[in-house]
């Protein structure tokens, strides 16, 4: 049976992590590949790199710590962040990602969603929605309006209508993020993933408001998440991937259990 | 990690088939970690005299397969196979492996018996994460790999065997659909060994071993 795949992302600036982490064995916390093995270790199912990068000239920064971390961790990464073109895509998945993520750009232009999913297949491409809560009108009458640029602007499109839109343009899985709930910790928008979800048939990961074992548990139950992302709580050790497939395993939801994954961090 | 050295220390040579099929540096990185010195190959010509033949890939059928065709590769792999070299595919690398792809009608290169087919009773497309692979016999690659151990996948189509004494593994996913297939050397995975962690490198070790045994 598939297993619910939860999922460390790692923002990324100029080749460093930017927001601290608490993993005291690390050489180098603020080296992408170390963490991101660290995390593999621990049971990770993937590793999505957010890139938030300002100056274009950091881009090849970016393509290194990519190789470096397909060259130790063993497990499939996605880069979002950055991605304006499909030569971008490129270079991204040929440093050795698995799956590049589209949000900005995407609204921007559509279009590139075809054109990255017709060249390099649409299993390499996530698109990433950001939604916040608005009273539904006729621009937006599901009340969930996609927000770009780190959800500071809103664009007055329809999540729903923008979820199915990019399927049928080749997004071969969605990122949805509440930016009402992101870094708050109070749990998923359960109610807007299981809309989201309910509607298309790829996988959606689930990101924004995580604080604890229950809310991943939450997220695929009532959310009808395929995975669960979430940056901050495993970052500062409040909880280690294995302790939340462990709450997620316990609640019967299949996961991939690691024999050595459970170890202390 | 599970690093082989393989007979008298020696470097098991092995050639990757380059058709611009996406990330190649994990595969490469799996087959070093397991005691491979790795070649890529861009044309036929630079395939060599390695022990083992990797055909990765992700991606749709007929434009592979042009690319193989531009690069020359097709009569190598047929005769490669033909004379029961060892041989692995990953996930397009197996696909192409059967007659045809529903996918976009191409003919792929027949060594299989079958076609690839879509995996419509999927409850979600591309089927993408980890899952339970179930063998069906023993093989050496699986050795010391835990029965129905998970393994990733990212795909929406997947190969049907007209021979059934071919299917090495299957996966449960809506809809029962084989997972890998075997016959002499030849050996061909529809997930990916190199993102599957611990199992997935140790599987490439037990190709590259068993690959420089038969040499």
């Amino acid at each position: 049976m598939l297993r619910r795949r939860v999922i460390p992302c790692l923002d990324v600036a100029n080749g460093r992590v930017v927001k601290g982490t608490r993993f005291v064995d690390l050489r180098d916390e603020g080296d992408p590949p170390e963490l991101a093995e660290r995390y593999a270790r621990e049971g990770a199912d993937e590793i999505v790199y957010l890139d938030i990068t300002a100056a274009p000239e950091g881009r090849g920064t970016l393509l290194d710590i990519v190789e470096r971390t397909a060259r130790r961790a063993f497990i499939p990464l996605t880069v979002g962040g950055g991605v304006r073109s499909v030569d971008d895509m490129r270079d991204v998945l040929r440093a050795g990602a698995d799956k590049v993520s589209l949000n900005t750009r995407a609204v921007e232009d559509p279009d590139l969603v075809r054109r990255c999913a017709a060249r390099f297949g649409s299993q390499a491409v996530v698109v990433a929605i950001d939604a916040r809560r608005v009273p539904a009108s006729e621009a937006v009458p599901s009340g969930f309006e996609v927000v770009v640029r780190g959800g500071r602007e809103p664009v007055g499109l329809d999540a729903l209508a923008w979820a199915r839109r990019v399927v049928e343009l080749g997004a071969g899985e969605l990122l949805v993020t509440s930016i009402d709930r992101d870094g708050t910790g109070s749990g998923f928008d359960t109610e807007q993933l299981r809309a989201i979800s309910g509607l298309v048939t790829v996988p959606v990961i689930a990101s924004g408001g995580a604080a604890g074992p229950k809310d991943f548990i939450a997220a695929v139950r009532d959310g009808g998440a395929d995975a669960v992302l979430a940056a901050g709580i495993f970052h500062r050790r409040e909880w280690t991937i294995a302790e939340v497939k462990a709450a997620m395993a316990a609640a019967g939801l299949p996961v991939r259990i690691l024999p050595g994954g459970t170890e202390a961090a | 990690m599970t690093g082989v050295v393989a007979r008298g220390g020696a470097r098991v040579p092995v050639t990757v088939v380059d058709y611009g099929a996406g990330n190649l540096v994990s595969i490469e990185q799996a087959l070093v970690t397991a005691g491979a010195d790795v070649r890529r190959a861009a044309t036929v010509a630079e395939i060599g005299q390695p022990a083992l033949l990797v055909v990765p890939g992700v991606g749709a059928s007929a434009p592979a397969m042009d690319r193989l065709r531009a690069g020359g590769f097709v009569p190598a792999i047929l005769d490669w196979i033909a004379a029961d070299r060892p041989f692995l595919g990953i996930c397009l690398g197996l696909q192409l492996l059967f007659e045809a792809s529903d996918e976009d009608g191409a003919a792929t290169l027949g060594v299989l018996r079958g076609h690839t087919v879509r995996l419509d009773g999927a409850p979600t497309l591309p089927h993408i994460g980890w899952n339970q692979v179930e063998r069906r016999f023993d093989h050496p690659a699986f050795a010391g790999i835990a029965a129905r151990a998970d393994f990733y996948f990212v795909h929406s189509y997947a190969g049907a065997p007209a021979d059934d004494e071919v299917v090495l593994a299957e996966t449960e996913h809506g809809m029962r659909f084989t997972a890998a297939v075997a016959r002499g050397n030849l050996l061909g995975v529809q997930f990916h060994p190199e993102r599957s962690g611990t199992d997935g490198l140790r599987l490439v070790a037990n190709v590259v071993r068993s690959a420089a045994d038969a040499a």
